[in-house]
Protein backbone atom coordinates (compact mmCIF):
# COMPACT_ATOMS: atom_id res chain seq x y z
CA UNK A 1 0.00 0.00 0.00
CA UNK A 2 2.74 2.43 1.06
CA UNK A 3 4.64 2.16 -2.24
CA UNK A 4 1.61 3.20 -4.29
CA UNK A 5 0.12 5.67 -1.81
CA UNK A 6 -0.23 9.35 -2.69
CA UNK A 7 0.31 10.12 0.98
CA UNK A 8 1.21 7.80 3.83
CA UNK A 9 1.91 8.19 7.53
CA UNK A 10 4.15 5.31 8.62
CA UNK A 11 5.06 4.58 12.24
CA UNK A 12 4.25 8.14 13.28
CA UNK A 13 4.53 9.01 16.96
CA UNK A 14 4.00 12.43 18.45
CA UNK A 15 3.76 13.54 22.05
CA UNK A 16 3.42 16.91 23.76
CA UNK A 17 5.18 16.62 27.11
CA UNK A 18 3.68 13.63 28.88
CA UNK A 19 0.64 13.48 26.57
CA UNK A 20 0.94 10.89 23.82
CA UNK A 21 -1.11 12.07 20.81
CA UNK A 22 -0.06 9.64 18.07
CA UNK A 23 1.61 6.31 18.65
CA UNK A 24 2.76 4.27 15.68
CA UNK A 25 0.16 5.72 13.33
CA UNK A 26 -0.15 3.82 10.03
CA UNK A 27 -2.35 5.39 7.39
CA UNK A 28 -2.08 5.52 3.62
CA UNK A 29 -4.30 7.03 0.95
CA UNK A 30 -4.15 5.79 -2.62
CA UNK A 31 -4.06 8.26 -5.54
CA UNK A 32 -7.48 9.59 -6.49
CA UNK A 33 -9.15 8.40 -3.29
CA UNK A 34 -10.91 10.60 -0.74
CA UNK A 35 -10.49 9.64 2.90
CA UNK A 36 -12.20 11.17 5.94
CA UNK A 37 -10.37 10.86 9.23
CA UNK A 38 -12.82 10.65 12.12
CA UNK A 39 -12.20 10.75 15.84
CA UNK A 40 -13.13 12.34 19.11
CA UNK A 41 -11.76 15.76 20.01
CA UNK A 42 -8.13 15.74 21.14
CA UNK A 43 -7.26 12.43 19.44
CA UNK A 44 -4.69 13.95 17.09
CA UNK A 45 -6.59 14.45 13.84
CA UNK A 46 -5.32 18.00 13.32
CA UNK A 47 -1.83 16.94 14.39
CA UNK A 48 -1.93 14.22 11.70
CA UNK A 49 -2.68 16.87 9.08
CA UNK A 50 -0.09 19.33 10.42
CA UNK A 51 2.59 16.64 10.28
CA UNK A 52 1.81 16.07 6.60
CA UNK A 53 2.01 19.81 5.93
CA UNK A 54 5.37 20.18 7.66
CA UNK A 55 3.86 22.47 10.30
CA UNK A 56 5.03 20.02 13.00
CA UNK A 57 7.79 17.43 13.22
CA UNK A 58 7.02 13.86 14.36
CA UNK A 59 8.99 12.31 17.21
CA UNK A 60 9.29 9.16 15.12
CA UNK A 61 8.12 7.85 11.76
CA UNK A 62 7.76 9.21 8.24
CA UNK A 63 5.22 11.08 6.17
CA UNK A 64 5.62 9.97 2.56
CA UNK A 65 4.32 12.23 -0.16
CA UNK A 66 4.60 10.39 -3.50
CA UNK A 67 7.10 8.13 -1.73
CA UNK A 68 9.31 11.01 -0.51
CA UNK A 69 9.67 11.56 3.25
CA UNK A 70 8.68 15.21 3.77
CA UNK A 71 9.74 15.16 7.43
CA UNK A 72 13.39 14.99 6.38
CA UNK A 73 13.19 17.67 3.68
CA UNK A 74 14.62 21.15 4.09
CA UNK A 75 12.10 24.00 4.27
CA UNK A 76 12.83 24.98 0.67
CA UNK A 77 12.39 21.38 -0.56
CA UNK A 78 9.15 21.07 1.36
CA UNK A 79 7.80 24.31 -0.13
CA UNK A 80 8.56 22.91 -3.58
CA UNK A 81 6.81 19.61 -2.70
CA UNK A 82 3.76 21.53 -1.52
CA UNK A 83 3.18 23.17 -4.92
CA UNK A 84 0.68 20.39 -5.67
CA UNK A 85 -1.13 20.55 -2.33
CA UNK A 86 -4.21 22.57 -1.39
CA UNK A 87 -5.48 23.04 2.13
CA UNK A 88 -8.78 24.33 3.49
CA UNK A 89 -8.34 25.46 7.09
CA UNK A 90 -11.07 25.14 9.71
CA UNK A 91 -11.52 28.90 10.11
CA UNK A 92 -10.69 29.67 6.49
CA UNK A 93 -7.37 31.28 7.50
CA UNK A 94 -7.84 33.95 4.83
CA UNK A 95 -5.36 36.84 5.02
CA UNK A 96 -7.23 39.79 6.57
CA UNK A 97 -5.09 42.40 4.87
CA UNK A 98 -5.71 41.15 1.32
CA UNK A 99 -8.88 41.23 -0.81
CA UNK A 100 -10.47 37.89 -1.63
CA UNK A 101 -8.95 37.63 -5.10
CA UNK A 102 -5.41 38.15 -3.72
CA UNK A 103 -6.09 35.49 -1.11
CA UNK A 104 -7.13 33.05 -3.81
CA UNK A 105 -4.22 34.03 -6.06
CA UNK A 106 -1.66 34.16 -3.22
CA UNK A 107 0.35 31.13 -4.33
CA UNK A 108 0.18 32.11 -7.99
CA UNK A 109 1.59 35.59 -7.30
CA UNK A 110 4.06 34.89 -4.50
CA UNK A 111 5.33 31.38 -5.23
CA UNK A 112 4.64 30.71 -8.91
CA UNK A 113 5.57 34.16 -10.26
CA UNK A 114 2.32 34.62 -12.20
CA UNK A 115 1.57 38.27 -13.15
CA UNK A 116 -1.09 40.04 -11.10
CA UNK A 117 -3.52 40.52 -14.00
CA UNK A 118 -3.44 36.84 -15.00
CA UNK A 119 -3.52 35.75 -11.36
CA UNK A 120 -6.64 37.85 -10.79
CA UNK A 121 -8.38 36.27 -13.80
CA UNK A 122 -7.56 32.80 -12.52
CA UNK A 123 -8.74 33.73 -9.03
CA UNK A 124 -12.09 34.96 -10.38
CA UNK A 125 -12.44 31.69 -12.33
CA UNK A 126 -11.73 29.69 -9.15
CA UNK A 127 -14.28 31.79 -7.24
CA UNK A 128 -16.87 30.99 -9.90
CA UNK A 129 -16.16 27.26 -9.45
CA UNK A 130 -17.13 27.57 -5.77
CA UNK A 131 -20.23 29.64 -6.66
CA UNK A 132 -18.92 33.04 -5.60
CA UNK A 133 -19.77 36.03 -7.81
CA UNK A 134 -16.99 38.15 -9.39
CA UNK A 135 -17.98 41.12 -7.17
CA UNK A 136 -16.78 39.15 -4.15
CA UNK A 137 -13.23 39.24 -5.51
CA UNK A 138 -12.60 42.80 -4.35
CA UNK A 139 -14.11 42.41 -0.89
CA UNK A 140 -12.03 41.74 2.21
CA UNK A 141 -12.48 38.52 4.25
CA UNK A 142 -14.07 40.44 7.15
CA UNK A 143 -16.90 41.45 4.77
CA UNK A 144 -17.83 37.83 4.02
CA UNK A 145 -20.13 35.42 5.90
CA UNK A 146 -18.69 32.20 7.37
CA UNK A 147 -19.96 30.15 4.43
CA UNK A 148 -18.49 32.57 1.90
CA UNK A 149 -15.15 32.49 3.72
CA UNK A 150 -15.16 28.69 3.48
CA UNK A 151 -15.91 28.92 -0.25
CA UNK A 152 -13.11 31.46 -0.73
CA UNK A 153 -10.79 29.17 1.24
CA UNK A 154 -11.81 26.28 -1.00
CA UNK A 155 -11.14 28.42 -4.10
CA UNK A 156 -7.66 29.19 -2.71
CA UNK A 157 -7.03 25.46 -2.15
CA UNK A 158 -7.98 24.41 -5.70
CA UNK A 159 -6.62 27.33 -7.74
CA UNK A 160 -3.27 25.71 -8.56
CA UNK A 161 -4.89 22.45 -9.82
CA UNK A 162 -3.57 20.43 -6.86
CA UNK A 163 -3.10 16.67 -6.83
CA UNK A 164 -3.69 16.43 -3.07
CA UNK A 165 -6.26 18.33 -1.00
CA UNK A 166 -6.57 18.55 2.79
CA UNK A 167 -9.75 19.69 4.52
CA UNK A 168 -9.74 20.54 8.23
CA UNK A 169 -13.30 20.46 9.62
CA UNK A 170 -14.77 21.96 6.41
CA UNK A 171 -18.32 22.35 7.78
CA UNK A 172 -17.67 23.35 11.40
CA UNK A 173 -19.67 26.42 12.42
CA UNK A 174 -21.93 26.39 9.36
CA UNK A 175 -25.70 25.93 9.24
CA UNK A 176 -26.87 22.57 7.75
CA UNK A 177 -27.86 24.08 4.39
CA UNK A 178 -24.52 25.89 3.91
CA UNK A 179 -22.65 22.84 5.23
CA UNK A 180 -24.46 20.68 2.65
CA UNK A 181 -23.52 23.09 -0.12
CA UNK A 182 -19.85 23.09 0.96
CA UNK A 183 -19.84 19.27 1.08
CA UNK A 184 -21.25 19.10 -2.45
CA UNK A 185 -18.68 21.62 -3.67
CA UNK A 186 -15.84 19.65 -2.11
CA UNK A 187 -17.13 16.40 -3.61
CA UNK A 188 -17.55 18.06 -7.00
CA UNK A 189 -14.08 19.65 -7.01
CA UNK A 190 -12.28 16.54 -5.76
CA UNK A 191 -14.02 14.41 -8.41
CA UNK A 192 -13.47 16.82 -11.28
CA UNK A 193 -9.80 17.42 -10.40
CA UNK A 194 -9.27 13.68 -9.90
CA UNK A 195 -7.11 14.43 -6.91
CA UNK A 196 -6.49 12.67 -3.61
CA UNK A 197 -8.26 14.16 -0.59
CA UNK A 198 -7.86 13.80 3.16
CA UNK A 199 -10.50 15.42 5.38
CA UNK A 200 -10.80 15.54 9.12
CA UNK A 201 -14.26 15.99 10.49
CA UNK A 202 -16.72 15.26 13.30
CA UNK A 203 -19.63 15.72 10.92
CA UNK A 204 -20.86 12.30 9.79
CA UNK A 205 -23.03 13.76 7.02
CA UNK A 206 -19.99 15.58 5.70
CA UNK A 207 -17.83 12.45 5.92
CA UNK A 208 -20.40 10.37 4.01
CA UNK A 209 -20.66 13.01 1.25
CA UNK A 210 -17.03 13.88 0.65
CA UNK A 211 -15.22 10.59 1.32
CA UNK A 212 -14.91 7.19 -0.36
CA UNK A 213 -13.29 5.77 2.74
CA UNK A 214 -13.39 6.57 6.43
CA UNK A 215 -10.85 5.90 9.17
CA UNK A 216 -11.36 6.23 12.91
CA UNK A 217 -8.45 7.58 14.97
CA UNK A 218 -8.40 6.74 18.65
CA UNK A 219 -5.60 6.68 21.24
CA UNK A 220 -3.04 7.58 18.60
CA UNK A 221 -3.87 4.75 16.17
CA UNK A 222 -6.35 3.89 13.43
CA UNK A 223 -8.88 1.56 15.08
CA UNK A 224 -11.28 1.12 12.14
CA UNK A 225 -11.20 1.75 8.42
CA UNK A 226 -13.82 1.07 5.81
CA UNK A 227 -15.88 2.34 2.90
CA UNK A 228 -18.56 4.96 3.50
CA UNK A 229 -21.29 2.39 2.81
CA UNK A 230 -19.83 0.07 5.47
CA UNK A 231 -20.19 2.68 8.19
CA UNK A 232 -23.71 1.72 9.26
CA UNK A 233 -22.73 -1.95 9.68
CA UNK A 234 -19.45 -1.39 11.52
CA UNK A 235 -19.24 -3.27 14.81
CA UNK A 236 -16.52 -1.13 16.43
CA UNK A 237 -18.15 0.53 19.48
CA UNK A 238 -16.61 3.95 18.81
CA UNK A 239 -17.77 3.91 15.19
CA UNK A 240 -21.24 2.82 16.35
CA UNK A 241 -21.28 5.69 18.83
CA UNK A 242 -20.32 8.14 16.06
CA UNK A 243 -23.03 6.82 13.73
CA UNK A 244 -25.76 6.82 16.36
CA UNK A 245 -24.56 9.94 18.14
CA UNK A 246 -24.91 8.19 21.48
CA UNK A 247 -22.53 8.09 24.42
CA UNK A 248 -20.32 5.00 24.77
CA UNK A 249 -20.90 4.92 28.54
CA UNK B 1 7.89 20.55 42.40
CA UNK B 2 6.63 22.66 45.30
CA UNK B 3 9.78 21.83 47.23
CA UNK B 4 11.99 22.83 44.32
CA UNK B 5 10.12 26.07 43.74
CA UNK B 6 11.06 27.27 47.24
CA UNK B 7 14.75 26.48 46.69
CA UNK B 8 16.40 29.79 45.76
CA UNK B 9 19.34 28.08 44.05
CA UNK B 10 17.00 26.04 41.84
CA UNK B 11 14.92 29.13 41.10
CA UNK B 12 18.04 31.07 40.13
CA UNK B 13 19.20 28.19 37.93
CA UNK B 14 15.81 27.96 36.24
CA UNK B 15 15.69 31.72 35.64
CA UNK B 16 19.23 31.64 34.21
CA UNK B 17 18.36 28.77 31.87
CA UNK B 18 15.18 30.52 30.75
CA UNK B 19 17.13 33.74 30.15
CA UNK B 20 19.83 32.00 28.13
CA UNK B 21 17.14 30.12 26.20
CA UNK B 22 15.32 33.36 25.38
CA UNK B 23 18.55 35.02 24.19
CA UNK B 24 19.23 31.98 22.01
CA UNK B 25 15.73 32.04 20.51
CA UNK B 26 15.87 35.79 19.78
CA UNK B 27 19.39 35.41 18.35
CA UNK B 28 18.30 32.59 16.05
CA UNK B 29 15.17 34.51 14.99
CA UNK B 30 17.32 37.59 14.25
CA UNK B 31 19.86 35.58 12.24
CA UNK B 32 17.12 33.95 10.14
CA UNK B 33 15.40 37.31 9.69
CA UNK B 34 18.63 38.95 8.49
CA UNK B 35 19.31 36.03 6.12
CA UNK B 36 15.81 36.44 4.66
CA UNK B 37 16.24 40.22 4.37
CA UNK B 38 19.53 40.11 2.46
CA UNK B 39 18.79 37.27 0.04
CA UNK B 40 16.11 36.86 -2.65
CA UNK B 41 13.25 36.39 -3.19
CA UNK B 42 12.06 39.76 -1.91
CA UNK B 43 8.46 40.98 -1.88
CA UNK B 44 8.65 44.65 -3.02
CA UNK B 45 4.94 45.37 -2.41
CA UNK B 46 5.28 44.19 1.18
CA UNK B 47 8.45 46.23 1.70
CA UNK B 48 6.81 49.40 0.31
CA UNK B 49 3.71 48.83 2.46
CA UNK B 50 5.90 48.52 5.53
CA UNK B 51 7.84 51.69 4.65
CA UNK B 52 4.52 53.53 4.47
CA UNK B 53 3.33 52.05 7.76
CA UNK B 54 6.58 52.36 9.73
CA UNK B 55 8.02 55.52 8.21
CA UNK B 56 5.46 57.77 6.58
CA UNK B 57 2.62 57.23 9.05
CA UNK B 58 4.98 57.83 11.98
CA UNK B 59 5.91 61.32 10.76
CA UNK B 60 3.22 63.25 12.72
CA UNK B 61 3.97 61.69 16.10
CA UNK B 62 7.74 61.87 15.61
CA UNK B 63 7.56 65.45 14.32
CA UNK B 64 5.48 66.67 17.26
CA UNK B 65 7.74 64.91 19.74
CA UNK B 66 10.80 66.49 18.11
CA UNK B 67 9.41 70.03 18.20
CA UNK B 68 8.32 69.87 21.83
CA UNK B 69 11.60 68.26 22.89
CA UNK B 70 13.70 70.89 21.09
CA UNK B 71 11.61 73.68 22.59
CA UNK B 72 11.71 72.22 26.12
CA UNK B 73 15.44 71.61 25.86
CA UNK B 74 15.98 75.23 24.82
CA UNK B 75 13.91 76.42 27.79
CA UNK B 76 15.90 74.25 30.20
CA UNK B 77 19.24 75.38 28.81
CA UNK B 78 18.11 78.99 28.96
CA UNK B 79 16.98 78.82 32.58
CA UNK B 80 19.96 76.66 33.69
CA UNK B 81 22.56 78.54 31.65
CA UNK B 82 21.30 81.83 33.06
CA UNK B 83 22.96 80.94 36.38
CA UNK B 84 26.45 81.26 34.87
CA UNK B 85 25.76 83.54 31.92
CA UNK B 86 25.88 80.72 29.38
CA UNK B 87 22.62 81.44 27.54
CA UNK B 88 24.53 82.30 24.39
CA UNK B 89 25.56 78.67 23.84
CA UNK B 90 21.90 77.65 23.69
CA UNK B 91 21.85 76.82 19.92
CA UNK B 92 24.96 74.68 20.17
CA UNK B 93 23.75 72.64 23.15
CA UNK B 94 20.30 72.15 21.63
CA UNK B 95 21.86 70.95 18.37
CA UNK B 96 24.26 68.61 20.15
CA UNK B 97 21.60 67.21 22.46
CA UNK B 98 19.11 66.63 19.67
CA UNK B 99 21.41 65.13 17.03
CA UNK B 100 23.50 62.89 19.27
CA UNK B 101 20.99 61.73 21.85
CA UNK B 102 17.43 62.96 22.04
CA UNK B 103 16.58 62.75 18.35
CA UNK B 104 17.55 59.10 17.88
CA UNK B 105 16.30 57.91 21.28
CA UNK B 106 12.96 59.73 21.32
CA UNK B 107 12.14 58.86 17.72
CA UNK B 108 12.97 55.23 18.51
CA UNK B 109 10.85 55.18 21.68
CA UNK B 110 7.91 56.70 19.80
CA UNK B 111 8.30 54.08 17.11
CA UNK B 112 8.59 51.30 19.70
CA UNK B 113 5.21 52.36 21.05
CA UNK B 114 3.55 52.75 17.68
CA UNK B 115 5.22 50.18 15.45
CA UNK B 116 6.64 47.31 17.56
CA UNK B 117 3.27 46.82 19.25
CA UNK B 118 1.40 46.99 15.92
CA UNK B 119 3.75 44.43 14.35
CA UNK B 120 3.40 42.08 17.33
CA UNK B 121 -0.39 42.29 17.36
CA UNK B 122 -0.72 41.80 13.59
CA UNK B 123 1.68 38.84 13.38
CA UNK B 124 0.31 37.40 16.64
CA UNK B 125 -3.26 37.53 15.31
CA UNK B 126 -2.10 35.88 12.07
CA UNK B 127 -0.45 33.13 14.11
CA UNK B 128 -3.59 32.64 16.24
CA UNK B 129 -5.89 32.37 13.20
CA UNK B 130 -3.62 29.94 11.27
CA UNK B 131 -2.84 32.55 8.59
CA UNK B 132 0.89 31.90 8.99
CA UNK B 133 0.33 28.14 8.66
CA UNK B 134 -1.76 28.85 5.57
CA UNK B 135 1.12 30.87 4.10
CA UNK B 136 3.47 27.89 4.55
CA UNK B 137 1.00 25.59 2.76
CA UNK B 138 0.88 28.13 -0.08
CA UNK B 139 4.62 27.58 -0.68
CA UNK B 140 5.53 31.01 0.69
CA UNK B 141 8.13 31.52 3.43
CA UNK B 142 6.61 33.72 6.19
CA UNK B 143 10.09 34.90 7.15
CA UNK B 144 10.51 36.42 3.69
CA UNK B 145 6.95 37.65 3.27
CA UNK B 146 6.25 38.95 6.79
CA UNK B 147 9.46 39.31 8.81
CA UNK B 148 12.08 40.53 6.31
CA UNK B 149 9.99 43.50 4.97
CA UNK B 150 9.37 44.70 8.54
CA UNK B 151 13.05 44.42 9.51
CA UNK B 152 14.14 46.24 6.34
CA UNK B 153 11.54 49.00 6.71
CA UNK B 154 12.23 49.61 10.41
CA UNK B 155 16.03 49.62 9.98
CA UNK B 156 15.97 52.10 7.08
CA UNK B 157 12.99 54.24 8.11
CA UNK B 158 14.20 55.16 11.58
CA UNK B 159 17.42 56.94 10.45
CA UNK B 160 15.32 58.93 7.94
CA UNK B 161 12.81 59.80 10.68
CA UNK B 162 15.70 60.75 12.96
CA UNK B 163 17.07 63.14 10.35
CA UNK B 164 13.66 64.82 10.26
CA UNK B 165 13.56 64.77 14.07
CA UNK B 166 16.94 66.55 14.17
CA UNK B 167 15.70 69.30 11.86
CA UNK B 168 12.36 69.82 13.63
CA UNK B 169 13.98 69.61 17.08
CA UNK B 170 16.52 72.30 16.20
CA UNK B 171 13.68 74.39 14.76
CA UNK B 172 11.77 74.05 18.05
CA UNK B 173 14.82 75.29 19.96
CA UNK B 174 15.22 78.13 17.46
CA UNK B 175 11.65 79.36 17.94
CA UNK B 176 12.01 79.38 21.73
CA UNK B 177 15.37 81.16 21.67
CA UNK B 178 13.99 83.71 19.25
CA UNK B 179 11.23 84.44 21.74
CA UNK B 180 13.35 84.24 24.96
CA UNK B 181 16.68 85.82 24.06
CA UNK B 182 15.69 87.54 20.87
CA UNK B 183 18.18 85.48 18.87
CA UNK B 184 17.36 85.82 15.18
CA UNK B 185 16.76 82.58 13.22
CA UNK B 186 19.63 83.43 10.86
CA UNK B 187 22.17 83.75 13.66
CA UNK B 188 20.73 80.65 15.41
CA UNK B 189 21.15 78.53 12.28
CA UNK B 190 24.63 79.95 11.57
CA UNK B 191 25.75 79.16 15.15
CA UNK B 192 24.32 75.65 14.88
CA UNK B 193 25.95 74.92 11.52
CA UNK B 194 29.33 76.31 12.64
CA UNK B 195 29.31 74.16 15.74
CA UNK B 196 27.92 70.85 14.55
CA UNK B 197 30.25 68.29 12.94
CA UNK B 198 29.15 65.66 10.46
CA UNK B 199 29.90 62.97 13.05
CA UNK B 200 27.39 64.47 15.48
CA UNK B 201 24.64 63.71 12.99
CA UNK B 202 26.14 60.49 11.63
CA UNK B 203 26.55 58.92 15.07
CA UNK B 204 22.87 59.60 15.75
CA UNK B 205 21.87 58.02 12.46
CA UNK B 206 23.97 54.90 13.12
CA UNK B 207 22.26 54.56 16.50
CA UNK B 208 18.89 54.95 14.78
CA UNK B 209 19.56 52.13 12.35
CA UNK B 210 20.37 49.82 15.29
CA UNK B 211 17.28 51.00 17.19
CA UNK B 212 15.13 50.46 14.09
CA UNK B 213 16.36 46.88 13.78
CA UNK B 214 15.60 46.29 17.47
CA UNK B 215 12.04 47.62 17.00
CA UNK B 216 11.40 45.40 13.97
CA UNK B 217 12.97 42.38 15.66
CA UNK B 218 11.01 42.70 18.90
CA UNK B 219 7.72 43.35 17.10
CA UNK B 220 8.15 40.32 14.83
CA UNK B 221 9.64 37.98 17.43
CA UNK B 222 6.96 38.53 20.06
CA UNK B 223 4.19 38.38 17.45
CA UNK B 224 5.52 35.15 15.98
CA UNK B 225 5.89 33.61 19.46
CA UNK B 226 2.36 34.56 20.57
CA UNK B 227 0.39 31.65 22.03
CA UNK B 228 -3.02 31.35 23.63
CA UNK B 229 -5.42 33.33 21.44
CA UNK B 230 -6.43 36.93 22.16
CA UNK B 231 -4.79 36.96 25.58
CA UNK B 232 -1.52 35.74 24.10
CA UNK B 233 -1.65 38.40 21.41
CA UNK B 234 -2.20 41.05 24.10
CA UNK B 235 0.80 39.77 26.06
CA UNK B 236 2.93 39.73 22.90
CA UNK B 237 1.99 43.34 22.14
CA UNK B 238 3.02 44.54 25.59
CA UNK B 239 6.21 42.44 25.59
CA UNK B 240 7.22 43.78 22.18
CA UNK B 241 6.86 47.40 23.25
CA UNK B 242 8.55 47.01 26.65
CA UNK B 243 11.44 44.85 25.42
CA UNK B 244 12.06 47.17 22.46
CA UNK B 245 12.15 50.23 24.76
CA UNK B 246 14.54 48.58 27.24
CA UNK B 247 16.83 47.25 24.50
CA UNK B 248 16.89 50.67 22.80
CA UNK B 249 18.05 52.36 26.01
CA UNK B 250 20.65 49.64 26.68
CA UNK B 251 21.91 49.81 23.09
CA UNK B 252 22.02 53.61 23.35
CA UNK B 253 24.35 53.42 26.33
CA UNK B 254 26.60 50.85 24.63
CA UNK B 255 26.79 52.74 21.35
CA UNK B 256 27.35 56.08 23.08
CA UNK B 257 30.21 54.49 25.04
CA UNK B 258 31.78 53.21 21.82
CA UNK B 259 31.31 56.56 20.03
CA UNK B 260 32.64 58.54 23.01
CA UNK B 261 35.90 56.58 22.84
CA UNK B 262 36.24 57.20 19.11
Amino acid sequence: MTTTAKIAWTGISKRFGAQVVLEGLELAVAPGRSLALLGRSGQGKSVTLKLALGLMKPDAGQVLLDGVDVTRQSEAERRASFRGIGMLFQGGALFDSLPVWENVAFRLINADGVGRAEARDRAVEALALVKLAPEVADRYPSELSGGMQKRAGLARAIVGTPSLLFFDEPTTGLDPITAGAINELIRDRVTSLGCTAVSITHDMASARTIADELAMLDNGRIVWRGRADELDHADHPLVRAFVTGQSME
Amino acid sequence: MGLFSTNPVAALGRATLEGVGAIGRVGLFAARGIAAAISPPWYPRQIIAQFASVGFLSLPVVGLTAWFTGAALALNIYSGGDRFNAETVLPQIVALGITRELGPVLAALMLAGRVASAMASEIGAMRATEQIDAMVTLSTDPRRYLIAPRLIAATISLPLLTLITDIIGVAGGMQVSNYLIDLSPGIYIANTMDFLTAWDVESGLIKSAVFGFIIGLMGCYHGDSAKGGARGVGRATTSAMVSAAVLILAADYLLTSVFALK
